[in-house]
Order: structure tokens, then C-alpha cells, then sequence
């Protein structure tokens, strides 16, 4: 072909690869829901079943593989069901984020610039507000437990949905798809559910990644904090505040639950930067 | 300019009311001061009479009226918890904290702004693969878990620095310095590390640019061009995500406090919280967040001293 307008320039397809941190990201993910999911079929002991004859002990020691923590009790059991209320929190903080979150979003990038205006305002001081202090706040007013970290950490996530769904559909509002669809008569609502939510769909699953990753570092500050989960509820960060205390001659005791926080968030992270690139590769790298 | 000015700082203070009104209506319209103060096992009759003693039986507004008024002159009341008064507490604690924050923030910057521009410079190399991977890690780590592991080190293991206290550094300020250090960096190197990203991304957005080609083609190298006219350019966008950051310092300031039992507003927090002092919590979410709010008022302002574009603000 020649002649103007041939397309001799074309950039080469590029092959739809998944990043490695996707794969990174995901693997690690895989196995805290694996052992989350496990713990309800099987764990090495009881979590509640205390080896008064060894307490605090090393690796490999008496059949607890990671050891026990100050009271005995099996750290590997402990992380296992620990990362059931991890999770658990993610799902449903994030879960409240998004649901919330995303038809605010949409309406924001929709409405008209006044009431626009005033949804982003209030967003802006929604923001103010982050997860940590949000649930401080519904701590003090309703006592710590799991139940108020996730719904605080949920509440506190909103913004973060609304400020990214917005800047996604005011970008789906100026398609020609969605003034075709506005020539043939269809209503804002119609347009919102069929045109805007799917193409803002992969930009809430990324904010979803890294909101949950948000989510089980602010639970395990508060459970560290003693404020969210109680002392029957194995959680990663109440193993942590459980061995503040020995911190001075069993500086190893944090070492597991540490780990396990560590690992979860970084996964996440390493999820949602993957999702990002792979989804909108202008971002690729950055 | 001016106008510009005045208009960010009407944008504060309506913020800032906005944001007591929230507060307000959160802990003590949601929560209830009367019954959290007396426990579960108080009577209803008892529970009615501090009501009134509190002036919880007044209307809302007189109540918000009441209670915003005071804390504009410094006076948040008294607890009902400890019998202290709020207001002077609030205060002491505040200068303890932001002596915290402020240090990890220098800090913070110190290790962001070399390393992001080192890693911008040098992406898709070793070095800057590296880096990126660095502060990956780095934006991964909770603040107290960071404090856990420098006090299990540096104070429980090698014995050099203290592991937990604080000295005012009118008093001795070695010793300050010496009880500061591990706090500052485990709040400033991990945001430092969420800092890096964002440079390094600022950084790279610049590089792609027509004026730094124009210069490069004028003779300077890379790193010339960059640290001369690409970071004037990439201050505007990092300069704001550090005013987002220095509200999650503050909250980090949280726990930090309490694994270092610094005698500052977030462990003070912490101890209301657990404790249930509704007026005490009310008072340091207020004072937290009215900073917040001011931190952002005043990077708004410095965004468009840096970049005079944002001076005119049609397009907003």
C-alpha cells in the first residue's frame, strides 16, 4: 500500500503480557487466602489450646513449627486463623469503599458543576478523615472490636473510590459512545449503568487492590493498638501487641506476625501497581 | 495572587467549620459522653443527672455553639474520665508531637527527593530497578512494626540508642536527639520510601518534556537539566502528595508515640480511646484534623508560589 494516508507506521501489537508483579502480588495473595480458607478444615493445634509446658519457645520445639507465643499458644495455628479476620476486614471495608464509593463517583463526574462541585467538597473533607482516625474515633464511641475496624476502615476508603470513579467517568462522558447514546435519547441513569460503571469497572478493581491493602495495615494498627480485634480473636496485629511486651527479651516474637502484615500489604500493592499497568499502559513503570 | 490567597483561606476556614461540625456530631451526638463516662452499670437516674451537669440536655446547636466556642479560645473542658482539664494537656502534647512529625517529614524529604530523582534518572537500569523495589518495600511496612524492629536492634540488641521515652530538648538536648532518633526514622523513612514513588513518578513525567530536550540540546547533561529545570517543575505535584502525607505522619504519629511511649497527642489518643473519654477524643480528632486541613491550605498556597501557573486557576 502507498499513497498518503497508508499505514505504513503502525506501531507493532503489543502482546497482552501480565506483569510479574501481578504474579508476585497474586501468588502471595493466593496463599493468605489458602491458609485463611484452610484454617476452617485444619490447623497444626487448636487456636485456643494453650502448651503450658512451652510457651514461647523456638522453631521446631514440640511440634509447633514457628513456636509458640508468651502463653503457649501455636504461632503457625495463630497466623493461620489470624489471616482470616485480615481478609475478612479487607472484604468488607473495602467492599463498603467500593459500593458506596463508585455510584458517588459516577455521579460526581456526571452532575452538573454545581452539585459536582459540592459532592468534591465534601469529599476533599471526607478526606480529612483517614482510616486510622475514623476508626479511633468509632472506637471511642462504640468500644474496639473487628466489627467497628471494618466499618471504619470502610467509611474512611469512600473518598479515595469517589475521587478515582469520578476522574474515570468524566473521561467515559466525553466519548462519542456516550453522546450517541445521548442522541438516541437514553437517560443519564441508563448511560451511568450501561456505558460509564463497565468502562470505570478495572479502574475500582485497581483502587480495590490498593484500598485493600490500606485496609489490613490500619486493622493491624488498630488490633495493635489493642483497639480492634479482642483477645480471642487471632489477628496478626493483636499477636503483635501481645508481644510488645516481651519486646525486650523476645524481640523474635513479633517477627511472624510482622512478617505476615508485611507480606499482605506488599502483595496487595504489588497487585494493584501490576492491574494499573496492564490496564492502562501510558502508567507502565511509574 | 492575593485573591488567590484569600480565596484558599475561605476554603480553610469553611473546611475547618465543616470539619468541627463532623466531629462534633460523631462523638457526641453518634456516642453518648453521659453513659460511656459512667460504664454500662450505671443507673438510668444517674446517667440523666450528669446529662444535665454536662449540658447534654441543651439543644444541639447551643451544645456545638458551646463547645466550638471554647476550644477557639483553647478551653475544651474537662474530662470526665481523669478530672483533667483538656486544654492544657492538648497543648503540651502538641509541641511533643510536632516535634515528631516535623523531624520524620525533614527526614522523609532528605531520603525522597535524592532517591526519586536518582531513580527517575536511571529507570529501567539495575540502579533504578533497584531503588523502585526499595521503596516497593518500604511502602509496605507499618510505621510501629518499623519502630518494633529499630527498638528491638538498636535499643534491646546493640544498647545505643534508649528504647522508649522522651526528654524536652530545653532540658538536654543530646538526650532528646538520642530518644528522637529511632521514632523519626521509623515514621520518616517509610514515608520517605511512599515519597520516593511519587518523585521518581513526578520526575519521569518531566523528562518526557520538550524544554528539557531544548536544554539538553544547550549543552547541560541529563542530570544537569533535571536538577536545574526538571525539579522546579516536579516540586508542584509532590508537593502536594506531602501535604497528604504529613496528615498520615500525623496519624502514623499514633502509634509511633505508643510503641516509643512518647508523652505526644497520638498516644494521648490512643490511651482516650481506650479509656472511652469522648470530650478528650473529641478535642485531639478536632485539633487533628483543623491541622490537616491548615497543612493543605498552606501547600495550596506554596504549589502556586512555586508554579506560577497555578496562579490564575481558570481552568479549575
Amino acid at each position: 500500500m502507498t499513497g498518503p494516508g497508508a499505514l505504513t507506521a503502525l506501531p507493532a501489537v503489543q502482546p497482552r503480557r501480565v506483569p510479574a508483579t501481578v504474579w508476585i502480588g497474586g501468588a502471595v495473595v493466593a496463599v493468605i487466602v489458602a491458609a485463611a480458607l484452610g484454617s476452617f478444615v485444619w490447623t497444626p493445634w487448636s487456636p485456643l489450646y494453650t502448651d503450658v509446658a512451652h510457651r514461647s519457645v523456638g522453631l521446631f520445639t514440640a511440634g509447633h513449627v514457628l513456636g509458640t507465643d508468651l502463653r503457649g499458644r501455636d504461632v503457625l495455628t495463630l497466623l493461620m486463623v489470624g489471616a482470616r479476620t485480615t481478609l475478612w476486614v479487607g472484604v468488607v471495608a473495602v467492599g463498603i469503599a467500593a459500593v458506596v464509593g463508585t455510584p458517588l463517583g459516577i455521579l460526581a463526574g456526571m452532575a452538573r458543576r454545581g452539585p459536582a462541585e459540592f459532592l468534591m467538597r465534601v469529599t476533599d473533607l471526607w478526606l480529612a478523615f483517614p482510616a486510622l482516625l475514623m476508626a479511633l474515633i468509632l472506637a471511642a464511641v462504640f468500644g474496639g472490636s473487628v466489627t467497628t475496624s471494618m466499618v471504619a476502615i470502610g467509611v474512611a476508603t469512600v473518598p479515595a473510590f469517589v475521587r478515582v470513579v469520578r476522574a474515570g467517568t468524566r473521561q467515559v462522558m466525553t466519548s462519542e459512545f456516550v453522546a450517541a447514546a445521548r442522541v438516541a435519547g437514553r437517560s443519564g441513569p441508563a448511560i451511568a449503568v450501561r456505558h460509564v460503571l463497565p468502562n470505570v469497572a478495572p479502574l475500582v478493581i485497581v483502587q480495590a487492590s490498593v484500598a485493600y491493602a490500606i485496609a489490613i495495615l490500619a486493622e493491624a494498627s488498630l488490633s495493635f493498638l489493642g483497639l480492634g480485634a479482642g483477645p480471642t480473636t487471632p489477628s496478626w496485629g493483636r499477636m503483635l501487641y501481645e508481644a510488645q511486651p516481651a519486646l525486650s527479651f523476645q524481640p523474635w516474637m513479633m517477627l511472624w506476625p510482622g512478617l505476615a502484615v508485611l507480606a499482605a500489604v506488599l502483595a496487595f500493592n504489588l497487585l494493584g501497581d501490576g492491574l494499573r499497568d496492564r490496564l492502562d499502559p501510558r502508567l507502565a513503570g511509574r | 495572587m492575593a485573591w488567590q490567597v484569600l480565596r484558599r483561606c475561605g476554603i480553610f476556614l469553611l473546611s475547618a467549620l465543616a470539619a468541627s461540625v463532623v466531629v462534633f456530631l460523631l462523638l457526641s451526638v453518634l456516642g453518648d459522653p453521659a453513659r460511656t463516662a459512667l460504664g454500662t452499670g450505671a443507673t438510668d437516674e444517674a446517667v440523666a443527672a450528669l446529662r444535665v451537669q454536662m449540658g447534654l440536655d441543651r439543644s444541639l446547636l447551643v451544645q456545638y455553639l458551646d463547645w466550638i466556642g471554647g476550644a477557639l479560645h483553647g478551653d475544651f473542658g474537662t474530662s470526665y474520665v481523669t478530672r483533667a482539664p483538656i486544654g492544657p494537656q492538648l497543648a503540651d502534647r502538641l509541641s511533643v508531637t510536632l516535634w515528631l512529625v516535623v523531624g520524620a517529614m525533614v527526614l522523609a524529604v532528605l531520603i525522597a527527593v535524592p532517591l526519586g530523582v536518582l531513580a527517575a534518572v536511571k529507570a529501567g537500569r539495575p540502579a533504578g530497578n533497584v531503588l523502585s523495589a526499595v521503596s516497593q518495600l518500604g511502602v509496605a511496612v507499618p510505621a510501629f512494626l518499623a519502630g518494633l524492629l529499630l527498638v528491638s536492634v538498636f535499643a534491646v540488641g546493640l544498647g545505643w540508642l534508649p528504647a522508649n521515652g522522651y526528654v524536652v530538648p530545653a532540658d538536654d538536648p543530646g538526650g532528646f536527639l538520642a530518644h528522637m532518633l529511632l521514632p523519626w526514622v521509623s515514621l520518616g523513612a517509610i514515608q520517605g520510601a511512599v515519597l520516593t514513588r511519587y518523585v521518581r513518578s513526578a520526575v519521569l513525567d518531566e523528562l518526557g518534556k520538550d524544554y528539557l530536550r531544548t536544554v539538553r540540546a544547550k549543552g547541560l547533561t541529563r542530570t544537569q537539566a533535571v536538577l536545574r529545570h526538571g525539579l522546579r517543575n516536579a516540586a508542584v505535584p509532590v508537593l502536594t502528595v506531602l501535604g497528604v502525607q504529613l496528615v498520615t505522619i500525623l496519624i502514623g504519629a499514633v502509634v509511633v508515640e505508643w510503641v516509643f511511649v512518647i508523652p505526644g497527642v497520638g498516644s494521648w489518643l490512643a490511651d482516650s480511646v481506650s479509656r472511652r473519654d469522648l470530650l478528650a477524643v473529641q478535642a485531639i480528632v478536632l485539633t487533628v484534623v483543623v491541622l490537616a486541613l491548615l497543612v493543605s491550605f498552606v501547600v495550596d498556597v506554596l504549589a502556586s508560589v512555586v508554579d506560577p501557573r497555578l496562579r490564575t486557576d481558570r481552568t479549575a
